[in-house]
């Protein structure tokens, strides 16, 4: 056995008698104020915490929610309204979770591309990019449940356009398509079983994230200049260090959240759902949410139905691939200067794909849509593997407390010769 | 790195922007009920609910309200039990088995002008009068809109053909609606004396609906202001101590 069998550990005796018979009191001290994290963290790195912090938020509001919803077709819309008007706070309980989702999104949008902007995704971190890409693809299924539950018009259209994807797969597809419904068309039988997974994944999301978190300090945080840890100079302790960071971000963040949430609760959402599901009008437009955008618009820029919905996969599986498609060592794009402007030609094509996945597939819209389509390809396949090749990456520092040291030296001469 | 915060700020914002932004030019309404701290103008709701009742309750129903919902808008027990003892729905079965007819109570849905679907389209022409409880969220920039659309019945221009039972308004999407001009100068008159013009008319029964809608706003919006402050407050704390913490560190 260890040392964590030594009875005396603790000066509190309660924290003593839990740790000799479960070391748990060891293992949050070691994981979460111990935990050593490099110093030069910007605040990108806050974004991991605001994320599971949303995660849990959503999870409470949404049990809340659930005791007060029916998922039937002819009560589930009126369920939602009864929420808001006559459930005491149930108006904040559904604008918490609605906007909350969206907001979920937009962290985890911006914590994927801190990962592959800093190389996160890198040796030794190659796994935990692989979790991480299936907890956003658990959103992803997650959400789109989610927007189904409360019957409105874009709720019923959006499941019947999504759903018929399926039915594009060649030989199994109608099939496939009738048992995820439950029935041949979106209805009663599709509802129940959409609350039910809706209520469940979130769950699987949450362990997803625990097994992420844990396989991030198996090796430490990655950092701006993405060089590894050398010495204790280069780090500072999680605790209390850390958490003021995330503290600041998250009260930063959380203004935002409240100021949409309670001043402009539907900005976000699209206004035909507010019209009770009716499968005999179709709406004008069937727009997807925009925190799927991206991908949809992918999906619409293929001529061909099972192209599109080839390639609208492929481009999230592609990303469980990113990991051995970069092959250069060097992990910060600080260092590599021609891959990071490509790096961040991508996030503009994502939202600038986003942004015409709203919009009528035609004319213009389609025309950006299918070059976005080409860039996003074009990035991960050729210019990911092969830019190593051309590129002169630039001279990494010596370490994490170098950099931070010439800083200063250099912001000091600075100084003198402003003097 | 400022480069990347303005995509990401872009990002957050632009969104929720594309999305207000799609409407005709259609024109802006001053409303006392938006901003941060708006509220509702009891009497103009109360107003416009009258509007609804004579008029437009003629053939929308609005069944997300219940009667004593309208003790929110100023209206005392007594005058609710008045009001919807006006109407009468069908309830039952009683020991009989029989359904029988009796007054509406305060805690009935807003009774329907039609038994249903079916039979609102075989009065109107084949068109269906949409419910009206949350009608203000389900059209973009609610209560402008309908405040517009109100207005909106102009003569058509000259080359422009109407359908069959349709009439000409300039911000219905096409520029034809299937419900008659509802509201005119004088359709209601005001107990407290308000003049009735229609522009009159239409702010206070949109009032009314937007109530409808979100009868939460008021409450919501003072919450807002102090979940706001709050963050502001604890804010302010935590960066002051990030700063000391982090000093030794630098
Ligand atoms: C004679 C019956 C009738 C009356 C009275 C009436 N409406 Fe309508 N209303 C209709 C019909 C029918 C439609 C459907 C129009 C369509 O689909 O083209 C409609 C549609 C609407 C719409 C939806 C417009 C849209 O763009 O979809 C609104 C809002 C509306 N009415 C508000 C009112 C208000 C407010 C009043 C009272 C001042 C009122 N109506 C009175 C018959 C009526």
């Amino acid at each position: 056995m260890n040392n964590s069998s030594d009875p005396k550990k603790y000066k509190n005796s309660f924290l003593n008698w839990i740790e000799f018979r479960l070391p748990i009191v060891s293992y949050i001290e070691r994981e979460y104020k111990d935990y050593p994290m490099p110093k030069n963290c910007n605040y990108f790195w806050s974004f991991g915490a605001m994320a599971t912090i949303l995660l849990v938020v959503l999870i409470v509001t949404g049990i809340f929610l659930a005791m007060n919803y029916t998922p039937h077709t002819d009560l589930a819309f009126n369920s939602v309204e009864r929420i808001m008007r006559d459930v005491n706070y149930g108006w904040l309980l559904r604008y918490l979770h609605s906007n909350g989702a969206a907001f979920f999104f937009i962290v985890v949008y911006i914590h994927i591309m801190r990962g592959m902007y800093y190389g996160s995704y890198k040796y030794p971190r190659e796994l935990n990019w692989i979790l991480g890409v299936f907890i956003f693809l658990l959103m992803m299924a997650t959400a789109f449940l989610g927007y189904t539950l409360p019957w409105g018009q874009m709720s019923y259209w959006g499941a019947t356009v999504i759903t018929n994807l399926f039915s594009a797969i060649p030989v199994i597809g109608e099939g496939l398509k009738t048992w995820i419904l439950g029935d041949y068309t979106v209805g009663n039988a599709t509802l129940n079983r959409f609350f039910a997974l809706h209520y469940v994944l979130p769950f699987v999301i949450f362990g997803v994230v625990a097994l992420h978190v844990a396989a991030v300090h198996v090796h430490g945080s990655n950092n701006p200049s993405g060089i590894d840890i050398k010495s204790k100079n280069d780090t500072v302790n999680f605790f209390p260090y850390m958490i003021i960071k995330d503290t600041l971000a998250i009260c930063v963040f959380g203004f935002i959240i409240a100021a949409v949430v309670f001043f402009g609760p539907n900005l976000m959402a699209e206004v035909d759902n507010y019209i009770p599901a009716n499968p005999m009008v179709t709406p004008s437009h069937i727009v997807a949410n925009w925190y799927l955008a991206p991908f949809y618009a992918i999906l619409r820029a293929v001529p061909d139905k099972l192209g599109g919905v080839a390639l609208m996969f492929a481009s999230i599986l592609i990303l469980f691939f990113l990991p051995w498609l970069d092959r250069v060592k060097i992990r910060s794009c600080n260092y590599r200067p021609i891959f990071k402007w490509f790096m961040m030609l991508f996030f503009v094509n994502f939202f600038v794909l986003g942004y015409v996945g709203m919009k009528p597939a035609e004319g213009i819209y389609l025309l950006v849509a299918r070059m976005g389509l080409i860039y996003y390809f074009v990035f991960l396949l050729l210019i990911t593997p092969f830019i190593g090749r051309i590129e002169k990456t630039k001279k990494l520092p010596l370490s994490i407390s170098n950099i931070l040291n010439n800083n200063h030296s250099e912001q000091n001469k600075f100084q003198k010769e402003v003097n | 790195m400022r480069f990347i915060f303005t995509i990401l700020f872009c990002f957050t914002f632009c969104f929720s922007i594309f999305a207000a932004s799609e409407t005709k030019n259609a024109p802006k309404h001053e409303w006392s009920f938006t901003g941060l701290n708006g509220t509702f103008d009891k009497s103009a709701i109360q107003r416009g609910y009258k509007v609804y009742r004579e008029v437009c309750a003629g053939c929308h129903s609005m069944n997300l309200l219940y009667y004593r919902d309208l003790i929110d808008i100023g209206f005392t027990n007594d005058e609710i039990k008045a009001i919807a003892s006006e109407y009468t729905v069908i309830d039952g079965p009683n020991d009989e088995g029989e359904m029988f007819e009796r007054p509406a109570k305060s805690f009935d849905r807003f009774v329907s002008p039609y038994l249903n679907e079916q039979e609102a389209r075989y009065s109107n022409n084949g068109s269906y009068p949409p419910d009206l409880s949350v009608i203000t969220k389900a059209k973009i920039n609610g209560p402008d809109y309908i405040y517009n659309l109100l207005l909106g019945y102009v003569d058509p221009p000259e080359d422009f053909e109407l359908g069959d039972g349709m009439y000409y308004n300039k911000w219905k999407e096409g520029e034809q609606i299937a419900m008659a001009q509802p509201l005119d100068e004088g359709y209601v008159d005001y107990d407290d004396g308000t003049e009735n013009s229609l522009e009159q008319l239409a702010e206070d029964v949109t009032t009314f609906l937007v109530w409808s809608a979100e009868p939460e706003l008021e409450e919501r919006k003072s919450l807002g202001i102090k979940v706001l402050l709050f963050f502001v407050v604890a804010g302010l704390f935590v960066f002051i101590a990030k700063n000391r913490l982090w000093k030794s560190v630098n």
